[in-house]
């Protein structure tokens, strides 16, 4: 090696962990003047600096302090993204705004990014740990939303049971069950949902199964629909195309989610750390399923399911309960965000909603949790502000009487495209990225060495 | 016979064959409930199994198109009711905005017309099938099976909203440009021209596409390589050759199908292919996939059957339950007979 001197050699003496530092320290200091000179620079800038510096240095996890054996770099990441998201709601309208993306999530979008948070490492169970594609993970969902809904709203008016709800009065019909219950419940039903289904069609091949699960997660939001008078009965499931609406919202004590508590606990706050909960609950048992024995069982599935099964490895049983938690997830998550949207309608419960959920898995690292999470925020972000934003934006500049120059005459409705956008995001992330953009080390091995048995064509291309 | 007689008695364990008996029981009420509806009303039956065989005819050049590709690649092409739908929303754009035809056009304009925007409508949903080929699946050869399953979807959505783009989200009307009159009237059980146009084309492209698998160098081709696509390398087939021809032959049936379902049908909309395509999927699985003949046949069926629900009277769901009747006979077939009514195969030999 040639000696070099100044910014070289300096450069060559560091380790993998300074590099970044570095260039994360220049990014900082490069992207603080570019907010400046937008004029958008304030003391919040600094501390969504601190923040991509902590996101950017991934090699934290190698920095050889460790405490008790465990190595302290490691829970760098995940305890600074849960203090960053267990203060948001303190800070979110005080942040600048970004350029093209404009103002940060407010908090109500902040819940409806968790509840989607909590779908994704449900169906990154199923799809990133066990390798079975899911394209029917909307009928958990429904599942999860419909239960809440018919314990605890008016909808079954002629019958009347009261427990534990919050903010009803005491005279008002139908079920209403404490919400808190009904997470449970949601959850285990919808469990009994995924394994009903994934009883007579786990056996099948991964391409069937996926077109199986589609078509569970269409007739499932088609009864909804269609339930408001099943089978000429009269007998109202659904109330149809309508929708249940108003559903109770969670509470305890004196404490009512829906009007809030004082000042401090408002509405969305109150659902917002809830939400938070429950996605860190979900998170924590995902993290500690996927080193447990059955965890282990569904990465050996997914990698060669015949050496699975040759070494002992019960299939369908670990199948149908990869199954079942990713159900179980999906229908507490589901349930949560009915309760705090109050309403549910079979027009949420669309197939478009299922590939919205696998892209985030997809995008974010099919297997890793952080990827998934990220991934996740990123998609539902999108979804609710972000396109919005970003169409104003475009059109702003470049659409009629554009302020930089323009391009095309008639405003583009950017979120119309929203699921072709997704689609673009699904094809550029498997032919480009499959592992996504945060994965885990195994998952990304797998898609890069390829199956074993590599077609011959593959080669004479 | 004696030696018969001689045999140790073997004991099996006997199990009841709960699924087959399922299985029969359920075909036989489905035979009870069409033999009670055509008791009833005779002649309604047979009109509703007309436009069954035409709507069926259409869903067969769909599903040919996921059998032939599933038959060469094991894979479900998601885009290509899509590429069916954007074949559909092309066939509207010739007729009323390039030839601007009106209902009950002259048969001397329409018919050149037609066999013109037949003949375009083919070339453009084939190439647009072999383009999609090339971005989408070619990389992914040898990569995880979900890997290209996905990326279909990706693309699945990206055409639906060039449709989208295009077409906007409204319903785009196509006039009536196929003759309405009867061929024929039995008893109040019609039968109308442009039912029977649609099996005049689609009966010369089935025809054709039996031609070209059978007959041709470029079909043996495809054959040898939906049987084993690395012997067929080393016998010189070129592989990636065969498979973008059989996406062109693939996109080109969706085009044909996208033509007779504007003329049809006579509306168009961005999101119709992908439900079209579930069905027309449905068929091919319910026929064999990967068999030709299985996917005309599981056509036929399923375009049948959604007639019945929807048009019968006594006891018929309804068209709210389409969308589930045909799935649970997607689930159910998986389930009970994962091969389809005329076995699993890849296109003629496998």
């Amino acid at each position: 090696m040639a000696t070099h001197t100044g910014i070289g050699s300096w450069w060559g003496d560091r380790s993998v962990i300074e590099r970044r530092l570095a260039i994360g320290v220049v990014a900082v200091v490069i992207g603080n003047l570019i907010l400046a000179a937008f004029s958008s620079w304030d003391r919040s800038a600094l501390y969504v600096s601190f923040v991509f510096l902590v996101l950017y240095v991934p090699t934290w996890g190698q920095m050889p302090v460790r405490v008790r054996g465990i190595r302290v770099g490691r829970l760098f990441l995940p305890v600074a993204l849960i203090v960053i998201a267990l203060t948001y709601p303190f800070f979110w309208d005080k942040l600048f705004e970004v350029p093209i993306f404009g103002p940060f999530p407010e908090v109500g979008t902040g819940v409806y990014m968790l509840v989607f948070i909590m779908m994704a490492i449900g169906l990154n169970i199923v799809v990133g740990y066990a390798g079975l594609l899911d394209l029917g993970y909307v009928a958990f969902y429904a599942m999860g939303a419909y239960t809440v809904a018919w314990f605890a709203s008016v909808q079954f008016a002629k019958h009347s049971l009261h427990f534990g709800a919050v903010g009803v009065g005491s005279n008002v019909p139908g079920f209403h069950v404490s919400i808190w219950l009904l997470l449970i419940l949601a959850g285990i039903l919808t469990a009994v949902t995924g394994v009903i289904i994934g009883l007579p069609t786990l056996r099948l091949r991964g391409d069937y199964l996926a077109i199986v699960t589609l078509g569970f997660g269409e007739i499932l939001p088609q009864i909804a629909r269609n339930g408001d008078n099943l089978f000429g009965s009269g007998f109202n499931l659904t109330n149809g195309p309508n929708g249940i609406t108003p559903i109770d919202a969670p509470g305890f004590g004196s404490v009512n989610y829906l009007t809030g508590y004082n000042s401090f606990f408002t509405s969305d706050r109150l659902f917002y750390w809830t939400a938070l909960l429950l996605v860190l609950l979900t998170a924590f048992c995902s993290w500690r399923l996927r080193d447990s024995r059955l965890g282990r069982a569904w990465i050996a599935i997914r990698e060669d399911e015949t050496a699975a099964a040759a070494m002992g490895v019960p299939l369908m049983r670990t199948k149908t309960w990869a199954y079942a938690t990713g159900a179980f997830f999906g229908g507490v998550a589901g349930a949560f965000y009915a309760s705090f949207k109050s309403a549910t309608f079979p027009g949420d419960f669309f197939f478009n909603i299922s590939v919205f959920i696998l892209c985030m898995v997809i995008l974010g690292g099919m297997g890793n949790i952080l990827g998934v999470v990220l991934g996740a925020s990123f998609l539902a972000y999108l979804d609710r502000e972000g396109l919005a934003n970003i169409g104003g934006w475009m059109n702003q500049h470049f659409g009629p009487g554009g302020s930089t120059f323009q391009i095309w005459s008639v405003p583009i409705d950017v979120p119309k495209y929203e699921f072709g956008i997704f689609g673009i995001i699904l094809l550029v992330v498997m032919l480009f990225r499959p592992e996504g953009l945060i994965p885990s080390s195994r998952r990304a091995a797998e898609f890069h060495e390829g199956v074993h048995d590599q077609p011959l064509y593959d080669v004479t291309q | 016979m004696a030696t018969a007689a001689r045999r140790q008695p073997i004991t099996i364990p006997r199990q009841v064959p709960v699924l087959p008996i399922l299985g029969l029981a359920l075909v036989a009420a489905l035979v009870l409930w069409l033999g009670v509806n055509l008791y009833k009303a005779p002649y309604d039956f047979l009109e509703i199994t007309l436009i069954g065989v035409t709507v069926g005819a259409i869903y067969a050049l769909v599903a040919l198109g996921y059998t032939l590709v599933y038959g060469i690649l094991e894979l479900i092409n998601f885009a290509h009711g899509d590429v069916f739908m954007l074949g559909a929303m092309m066939a509207a754009t010739l007729s009323v905005n390039v030839f601007s035809l009106h209902d009950n056009e002259a048969a001397s304009k329409w018919i050149p017309v037609v066999l013109l925007s037949l003949l375009i409508g083919m070339l453009f949903c084939g190439i647009l099938n072999a383009t999609v080929e090339r971005i989408a699946y070619r990389p992914l050869r040898g990569a995880p099976r979900l890997a290209p399953l996905i990326t279909a979807i990706g693309m699945s959505f990206i055409l639906q909203n060039v449709g989208l783009a295009w077409k906007g989200a409204n319903y785009v009307p196509v006039p009536n440009i196929l003759p309405q009159g009867n061929v024929f009237n039995l008893h109040g059980a019609n039968y109308r021209w442009n039912q029977l146009i649609v099996l005049i084309v689609t009966i010369p492209v089935l025809v054709a596409l039996v031609y070209l698998v059978q007959e041709t160098r470029q079909g043996k081709a495809m054959r040898a390589t939906a049987q084993d696509s690395d012997a067929a390398a080393m016998m010189g087939i070129n592989v990636n050759r065969t498979i973008s021809f059989t996406f062109l032959i693939a996109g080109g049936l969706a085009g044909a199908a996208g033509l007779l379902y504007a003329l049809y049908v006579t509306n168009v909309r961005y999101d119709q292919g992908f439900q079209l395509g579930l069905l027309a999927f449905t068929a091919a699985v319910l026929g064999g996939i990967g068999n030709l003949p299985g996917a005309v046949l599981g056509a036929l069926c399923i375009g049948l059957i959604q007639n019945y629900n929807e048009g019968l009277n006594w006891h018929a769901p309804g068209s709210d339950w389409t969308q589930s009747i045909v799935f649970s006979i997607l689930i159910l077939i998986l389930v009970f007979r994962p091969e389809g009514l005329l076995g699993e195969r890849t296109p003629e030999g496998g």
